[in-house]
């Protein structure tokens, strides 16, 4: 079933914590909720799961207005961040819940707790009472609950947020597999930008309660609507250097450190303007220093980050650029080097308003025809 | 506190020696003295040292007093029986309104909500005469006067303002996503109450209930002016032992004994969960 939001705003009290979100979320597809905490990624799982009433628009789920519409007759299932078991009942009654619900005989209810505990692992502690269990045991009992009903929509409000590096790692791979099968439309709330590309057909980034952009997660990463989308995105964070695009006959280029940087063309309109030039850490290649665009740096420090290795470097007026190369590739490791920069993939934003300057794709030449 | 001075253990010794005595001693000599006849008690000077006799509590079982000129007949027993009728039934009633009230004042912020949960605990304020003497003229009119019902109905000022607000905290502390959680596995708002609410606020619903009850069977004041002999509970009808011809220390000693131990020995039994119930929030996620 399809879900789609037209138009939310929720206050409390004078907080204004939603306001005019818009999203639609195609039949079994995903759609993370990324953004840092306070930005309204619960309020407006809340508001779908009916739980919280809009004060404004209205949630559609499979083409039909859900207003008024109790929880209970949604057909939802959430998985709170919290966990939200029941304390008094053990895993078993915890999971079994929807399935209680929905009117279920013995036997159907048993094998459906079953499947699903022997599914996350958790039929050994099915007896246990949720203070007994661990945290990954919590929060898987938690999944299952929220699965167990087989909603055609399912709500995860950050489900790995509180349990140990290692599940968490374990569950970023198990969970796709595990939401493709449910068949289920899925929203996905999270903070962490890694769990947002894996996870999200779509990823929707929000913050102060407004949507600051939707896309797939290569486009939010490639070319992010502002500043702080492209600072959350991507670690170690992308570069930012202040630069005022220029033209020649040869083509849109910036000047770094006394060197030339060239732009794509798209950049045109561009020129002239105080702007903020992103790189990925990736596009910064050390180099020999009789490279034709080799920049002088100085380097300070190496950091190892899982397969990456990372070097934070000064440039000759003192600005700092981070890059970032494939472990065991050779590097130097500190002093004088020199590196260039590969702004294919850069990003252009406004200085002043910090949103990202669109390329023109008319004004783009063929990759081959930059100088 | 890492290191205690042995001055600092002997003089807590003795703040908890001497506060215990101010306390337990009281009722240590109402329950020397309910085995004491009148002349061993009022004897000069007092010794905790006699023969003891269980004539006082054969009286009251009895119902008959024996005294030095004629017997007197006391309804002791019908008065305990009372006692435990009215408190027993005004929790009930107490608990069938207060605690889906408390949980409509928790859990759905209406208009004036907390104007009205204020108003019923500003009926703790008033002292109960000023209440009362209107009270007695309405219900001489409309015939509720010496009846069961008027005063389990007059006890809910009492019983109800106290559970009302004690399990209004617990349901607060319930966290609002576990009720969530069980509408959105399907269950409608009534289930949730059911197995959710009232389960996870049982610790504090007993507290109250148990509070409540104390209450209840300590109040003497309602019953004094609203009930006739034969609807009093114990802590009227212990005035009857001040008699024309003297007051029977002995009867009064083990009527308190009697009205006390109920009360007294519920609390002991459910001092742990009184404590954990009043002091501690229900539930953790």
């Amino acid at each position: 079933m399809s879900l789609e939001l037209h138009d939310i705003s929720k206050s409390f009290k004078d907080d204004k914590v939603l306001d005019g979100v818009s999203l639609s979320v195609p039949e079994g597809k995903t759609l993370v909720l990324f953004g840092p905490s306070g930005a309204g990624k619960t309020v407006l799982l809340r508001l779908i799961a009916g739980v919280i009433e809009p004060d404004a628009g209205h949630v559609e789920i499979a083409g039909r207005n859900v207003d008024g519409v109790e929880p209970e007759d949604r057909n939802i299932g959430m998985a709170f961040q919290n966990f939200a078991l029941f304390p008094h009942m053990d895993a078993h009654a915890n999971i079994a819940s929807p399935l209680t619900a929905q009117k279920q005989g013995k036997s159907a209810i048993e094998a459906g707790v079953q499947s699903l505990a022997r599914l996350l692992k958790i039929e050994h502690v099915l007896g246990h009472k949720p203070k007994e269990l661990s945290n990954g045991q919590k929060q898987r009992t938690a999944l299952a609950r929220a699965l167990a009903g087989k909603p055609k929509v399912l709500l995860l409000d950050d489900p790995l947020r509180n349990v140990d590096a290692k599940l968490r790692f374990e569950m970023r791979l198990e969970l796709p597999r595990l939401l493709s099968d449910q068949n289920a439309t899925v929203v996905y709330v999270t903070q962490d930008y890694k769990e947002a590309m894996a996870f999200g057909d779509e990823i929707a980034v929000i913050n102060g309660g407004v949507i600051q952009q939707i896309g797939t997660p290569e486009q939010i990463y490639l070319s992010p609507a502002n500043v702080e989308i492209a600072r959350l995105f991507g670690d170690p964070v992308i570069n930012f250097l202040d630069v005022t695009p220029q033209e020649d006959r040869d083509g849109v280029f910036a000047m770094i450190s006394d060197k030339r940087v060239n732009l794509d063309a798209g950049h045109k309109h561009a020129v002239g303007q105080d702007c903020v030039l992103g790189i990925r850490p990736e596009s910064v290649l050390f180099v020999a220093e009789d490279h034709i665009r080799a920049v002088p740096v100085t380097v300070e420090a190496e950091t190892p980050l899982n397969e990456k290795t990372v070097n934070l470097c000064l440039t000759a007026r003192g600005r700092e650029i981070m890059a970032s190369r494939p472990s065991g590739t050779p590097g130097p490791a500190t002093g004088p080097a020199f590196v260039t920069i590969d702004a294919s993939h850069a990003v252009l934003f406004d200085k002043q308003s910090g949103a990202l300057i669109p390329q023109d794709e008319s004004a783009a030449l063929p990759k081959g025809e930059v100088a | 506190m890492q290191s205690v001075s042995t001055l600092e253990r002997v003089l807590r010794g003795i703040a908890i020696t001497v506060i215990i005595l101010f306390f337990m001693f009281p009722i240590l000599w109402i329950f020397l003295m309910s085995f004491q006849t009148n002349e061993t008690i009022l004897r000069v000077p007092p010794s905790i040292f006699f023969e003891p006799t269980l004539v006082n509590y054969k009286a009251l079982i009895s119902g008959r007093l024996e005294g030095s000129t004629a017997t007197l007949e006391i309804a002791f027993m019908s008065n305990l029986y009372n006692s435990l009728f009215l408190s027993v039934t005004s929790v009930t009633v107490g608990l069938l309104l207060g605690v889906p009230a408390a949980y409509a004042f928790a859990r759905l912020k209406f208009r004036g909500s907390e104007d009205i949960a204020f108003t019923l605990l500003s009926f703790r304020f008033a002292p109960p005469l000023l209440v009362l003497l209107p009270l007695t003229i309405y219900f001489q009119q409309i015939g509720l006067a010496d009846t069961y019902v008027g005063l389990i109905w007059v006890y809910q000022l009492i019983v109800l303002p106290l559970i009302l607000w004690i399990v209004r905290g617990y349901f607060e502390d319930i966290p609002a996503d576990i009720e969530y959680a069980y509408r959105i596995a399907g269950h409608g708002f009534w289930a949730t109450f059911r197995r959710i609410a009232l389960p996870l606020a049982g610790p504090g619903i007993a507290a109250a209930g148990l509070l409540a009850f104390i209450f209840a069977w300590n109040n003497f004041i309602f019953a004094l002016v609203l009930a006739s002999a034969d609807k009093q509970p114990v802590t009227v009808g212990a005035l009857a032992f001040i008699t024309a011809s003297g007051i029977n220390y002995g009867q009064i000693a083990a009527g308190i004994i009697l009205s006390i131990a109920p009360t007294f020995a519920l609390a002991l039994y459910a001092q742990r969960y009184l404590v954990e119930g009043l002091s501690l929030g229900a539930v953790k996620g």
